[in-house]
């Protein structure tokens, strides 16, 4: 059964620190139903601004992926690069919405046996310490 | 849906001129616009007096954060002597010179401005490759898709993914895309690499021999395509010939009413259809392989002009990666979903083929310098339209053509139709 919190305002600051606190939580439309990941304080489909906090199952599938070599600067400092790449995929949340995430648990020396379709599972990677840690949403196969 | 609505009043390309693309360490974006600025007076068959010119609109990214200068539009129009006039510039990332394309056209429609000129300039090789990359993410979803490790080259791979999963498509299709669009650039003199890939592959060979180093033993350039030395892999399961390249340019065209476009030249362009629709970030569609904002876009352009995607003689579309060409063909309805990749291994979209796309080389082999590349699409028809291609000048007469000018991942794309009439 889904939790629903009290209401903190639905913006990005907001749904990292959901992350940090290893929640992935989706915003809901109390008048269409309509479910949203990343939030939205108005509902695009019926312009409600009538919002709630849901926490998403975590299941969900690979809709599309890359296996990156060369990455950003972050990426970079949490030792990724050519010989040790990482996938970013977009995932399909068994709530029927999108995201993307990092993806984890594949192997990435034989891409092309990466399947779109993969069933994943959330999971929380943090890098960093003290005020400087970040937590990173992902999905794990 | 964005309401269509007819231009209250016709609207004239007079003349179109670009600098060459490339990397130019000694040049900033002002001094391309010149060039290009200069290019495009050139073209004009009567001259003007350029006192005449009431605003202009410049396309430009990211002068910011790529020159470390903003506020951009007045100095350009400064360097080429226009001031007073109202200079503005536009962004919306990589589809900046469409958009101000569009907002040329709306000036003269709405009877505010009766000749507009309309720029694209981006100075972009002053940066390292890395940080090209991080600038140009600055145009996705920053707090939603840069966490998950995102960059350009792999936003596009992971549409190139699922497009593959859904079509049965292999990685080795879309080097059709770039060997059709190297071979365009090949014979445009103002494109960034106007070579053919063979040509490339036989450079390499001979830079490995003055070296005194093992020549690579590639035995064709689909050989070469296939080899990591060769081809490298930037983005799964994209490769460094799938990606545009990081450049330097402009570009500049007139923009008149039509009823005074033949004080200018005997044979104006016109643009019978002007689009544009924004889309979500790639994660927020309902499908990875197509892109939302590209189709409403096309379908408010076609019904603006009232002619079809078969009517349609050439096109410029934003091949920022190949599978973007692939996607655009079918977005614009040149083929049916799923045709795309199929249509360009069967060389319909070559310029002997049925639907000629990108015959200036593309963003891929001309070049994309992001803020002028939508306007250098216009250059590229204005060139075909009035039959002075050169050596890529497609067969017969080119009456209807459209350029397609994507920002990211297609959070916002231009469509523009342009008709030839005499």
């Amino acid at each position: 059964m889904a939790e629903v919190t009290t209401i903190r305002p639905f913006t990005a600051a907001a749904f990292n620190q959901y992350l940090a606190e290893h929640k992935l939580m989706t915003v809901k439309c109390t008048k269409c139903d309509s479910v949203y990941a990343p939030p939205r304080a108005i509902c695009p489909k019926c312009h409600s601004e009538e919002m709630e906090w849901v926490e998403a199952s975590g299941k969900g599938k690979l809709a599309g992926f890359t296996v990156i070599y060369s990455g950003p600067t972050f990426m970079v400092e949490q030792g990724f690069d050519k010989k040790n790449p990482y996938v970013s995929g977009i995932v399909e949340l068994e709530e029927g919405t999108f995201i993307s995430a990092r993806i984890t648990g594949l192997d990435m020396s034989k891409p092309a046996e990466i399947k779109v379709g993969t069933p994943l599972k959330v999971d929380f990677v943090e890098f960093g310490e003290g005020d400087a840690k970040k937590t990173y949403l992902a999905f794990k196969a | 849906m964005p309401k269509v609505k007819p231009l209250p009043r016709g609207v004239a390309m007079v003349g179109a001129g670009m600098s060459k693309f490339g990397a130019f360490a000694e040049k900033n974006s002002r001094d391309l616009f010149v060039e290009s600025y200069k290019a495009m007076t050139k073209s004009v068959d009567k001259g003007f007096d350029p006192s005449r010119i009431d605003a202009m609109y410049v396309g430009n990214f990211s002068s910011d954060q790529f020159e470390h200068q903003a506020h951009i539009a007045p100095i350009l129009a400064d360097a080429i002597g226009l001031l007073p006039i109202p200079a503005t510039r536009v962004e919306d990332a990589c589809a900046s010179g469409g958009v101000a394309l569009r907002q040329g056209v709306m000036a003269i429609a709405s009877g505010m401005a009766d000749v507009v000129l309309v720029g694209g300039a981006e100075k972009m090789t002053a940066l390292n490759t890395a940080a090209v990359t991080e600038a140009l993410a600055t145009a996705a979803d920053v707090p939603f898709e840069i966490p998950a490790g995102f960059t350009f080259p792999g936003f596009y791979a992971a549409m190139a993914s699922a497009y593959m999963a859904q079509y049965g498509m292999k990685s080795e299709h879309l080097m059709n895309v770039a060997i059709k669009n190297h071979d365009n650039a090949a014979l445009n003199p103002n494109a960034q690499f106007g070579v053919t890939i063979q040509t490339w592959m036989e450079g390499r060979v001979a830079a490995a021999l003055k070296k005194g180093k093992p020549a690579p033993t590639w035995s064709s350039i689909w050989d070469f395509l296939h080899d990591e030395s060769g081809n490298p892999i930037i983005a799964y399961p994209l490769r460094l010939f799938d990606c545009s390249p990081v450049s330097d340019g402009a570009a500049a065209i007139l923009l008149v009413a039509e009823e005074i476009a033949h004080q200018f030249t005997d044979h104006p362009i016109h643009i019978i259809g002007s689009a544009q629709a924004s889309g979500s970030a790639l994660h927020d569609r309902p499908s990875l392989t197509s892109i939302p904002a590209a189709k409403t876009a096309a379908a408010n352009a076609y019904e603006m002009a009232g002619v079809t995607a078969k009517d349609i003689r050439i096109a410029e579309v934003h091949d920022c990666f190949t599978i973007a060409e692939v996607i655009a063909s079918e977005d614009l309805g040149f083929f049916a979903p799923g045709e795309g990749f199929k249509a360009a291994e069967d060389g319909m979209t070559a310029r002997n083929g049925a639907k000629p796309i990108n015959t200036s080389g593309g963003l891929k082999a001309k070049g994309h310098p992001v803020g002028a590349s939508g306007v250098a699409q216009a250059v590229e028809v204005w060139k075909q339209m009035q039959g002075q291609a050169e050596a890529r000048q497609v067969d017969g007469d080119v009456s209807l053509a459209l350029t397609h000018n994507v920002g990211a991942t297609g959070s916002t794309c231009t469509v523009h139709v342009f008709e030839r009439r005499n």
